[in-house]
């Protein structure tokens, strides 16, 4: 690991200014000179792989005492982006009110990293592509953009078939920002400038021509908090993957409901392990809006889910799987007695 | 490593109190070079200074000067010669390394130990009251959850966090809960008949 500066940040202010002020004019979140230390089970990591290599680190945990709280307000929901993911998936009215974002929490990582990481590190972590971690790899677009792509026509069985580019395919890896696209959070950005707000959905980028270019954040702003407008209690967090447990998604999908009769009023469908941001299905949304709920409308979801899916060598397996994980998914929810 | 009673009371050499010997004075040039501090504001300050940090292990403070870089895991191996807590993978994998910090389980070899100041951490080391072996420990030993022993002692910080949180009412929850910790041997079902065994006599405690 590189030699960095470890600096304890006492308040919001003081963290955003320490981490603009190390950053150039033209950089790259990831690649600012002053990272934010949280859970650090994504940073520590990568700045040991040499992947990761800021010269300063701003330890944010003091800012727990305010950006941690779990508020459920007048039925809407509100997560502090310092929370930890253990503490939110085992709040029982999350589990609850919304079992999609408690169970993307649980079956995520081990108890010691949920313990560990943030909700806000967790919506940031990076991608686990084996070319992007290893560094004895020259050709990587998002580690050194131009660079080219080993993934390509590398080992890909765990790459992404939605949102891809000619020049990356790195699966984004998380859970639990499925449940947040799902259910069109609102993410708050505090920055030197105040707070902003902006639909979680916009908040990574696809990989395009700038595969290290992953999200909308600029040196100097933290991610401080979620908020989720009304309940959800009809959702599911479905994974499969190759272990029960302790492994990130070959296919999952977040599901929202709500059903009436039999007939779907509204629906919420994203998909993880599958693509390069975390991902709504909108095509499979409009299929089963207005409809009445059989197999054969769960089999159609799930196909135009993955109408636009491209795979690759190894990976062609992950659309026939996504879509079996999307239709058992939307059984699941309407099984559910809510 | 004065601040290590091992070491300190160690009447003769055996494989344990040699290698800390040898990691005191691997470390001792960083000691020498005079020490920075974590600073609580905001001052910058040059990366390749050593800052001075007091950790909380076991109910004792312990004043180290150390690397900023310096995880937890290598904070106690390293520098305070609390060698249980073991390095597996060092990459948050494997498990190996698990200790409690405030009470909660966590990968000390992805923690930072400057990170770590000022809260209580609890290592394997802590576990038994003088010669009595916490009832965790006690059933490993009974159950035989274990072949190579490498992994042992974040199975058993982990399991005792495991019961704690509530997490141990059966086999496949205790599967589950457990699975952040790695066993190369594959003592799993005796590991869960372990945790099975001492999770009464734990909920019973007080606190």
């Amino acid at each position: 690991m590189r030699p960095f500066s470890y600096q304890r940040a006492t308040d919001a202010s003081s963290a955003v200014q320490a981490l603009a002020a190390a950053a150039g004019a033209n950089d790259v979140l990831t690649e600012a000179a002053a990272q934010p230390l949280a859970g650090g089970t994504t940073l520590v990591d990568l700045m040991k792989l040499d992947v990761m290599r800021p010269t300063a680190v701003v330890d944010i945990n003091p800012l727990a005492s305010t950006w941690s709280a779990i508020a459920l307000d007048g039925g809407n929901l509100r997560l502090g982006a310092l929370a930890r993911m253990s503490d939110v998936a085992a709040n029982s009215e999350i589990q609850r009110s919304y079992p999609v974002i408690a169970d993307s929490l649980k079956l995520a990582a081990s108890q010691q990293l949920r313990n560990m990481a943030s909700l806000g590190g967790n919506v940031l972590q990076r991608t686990r592509c084996s070319y992007f971690r290893d560094v004895s790899y020259g050709n990587c677009n998002k580690r050194s953009p131009g660079s080219g792509c080993a993934a390509l026509e590398g080992v890909n069985r765990s790459h992404a078939v939605l949102g891809t580019s000619e020049q990356c395919i790195a699966t984004y890896p998380g859970d639990f920002a499925q449940a947040l696209i799902a259910l069109d959070a609102t993410i708050e950005i505090t920055g030197k400038s105040g707070v902003r707000s902006m639909p979680f959905a916009q908040l990574h980028e696809q990989p395009g021509k700038s595969p290290h270019i992953e999200t909308k954040l600029v040196p100097g702003e933290l991610i401080s908090g979620f908020t989720i407008a009304g309940q959800w209690p009809r959702s599911v967090y479905l994974k499969a993957r190759d272990r029960q447990s302790y492994e990130f998604a070959l296919a999952s999908a977040a599901i929202a409901l709500d059903v009436e009769d039999g007939l779907v009023r509204d629906a919420r469908v994203a998909l993880g392990g599958v693509a390069t941001t975390p991902w709504r299905a909108h095509e499979a949304e409009a299929l089963l809006k207005g409809q009445k709920f059989d197999d054969g409308l769960a089999q159609r979801a799930a196909e135009a889910a993955f109408a636009g899916a491209r795979a690759r060598q190894h990976n062609a397996f992950k659309i026939a799987l996504g879509k079996r994980v999307v239709a058992r998914a939307l059984h699941q929810a309407v099984a559910m007695e809510v | 490593m004065t601040d290590n009673p091992e070491f300190q009371n160690a009447s003769g050499f055996n494989r344990r109190t040699f290698i800390a010997a040898a990691a005191g004075t691997a470390v001792a040039p960083l000691t020498a070079r005079g020490a920075g501090s974590a600073s609580d504001n905001l001052s910058p300050q040059d990366a390749s200074l050593p800052v001075n940090a007091t950790l909380t292990v076991n109910g004792g403070n312990k004043s180290l000067t150390i690397d900023p870089r310096t995880t937890l895991l290598d904070a106690l191996r390293e520098h305070i010669g609390l060698t249980g807590s073991k390095k597996g993978c060092d990459h948050g994998q494997c498990g190996a390394c698990t200790v409690l910090v405030d009470g909660r389980r966590v990968v000390s070899c992805l923690t930072l130990a400057l990170a770590a100041e000022g809260q209580q951490i609890l290592t394997i080391e802590g576990l038994a009251r003088g010669t009595a072996l916490h009832p965790m420990q006690q059933a490993f030993v009974d159950q035989d959850a274990f072949q190579c022993g490498y992994c042992t002692p974040g199975q058993i910080m982990s399991a005792v966090a495991c019961v704690k949180e509530g997490h141990a009412a059966n086999d496949d929850e205790i599967r589950e809960y457990m699975s952040g910790n790695i066993c190369r041997c594959a003592a799993y079902p005796n590991i869960v008949a372990a945790v099975k065994q001492a999770a009464p006599a734990i909920l019973s405690e007080k606190g």
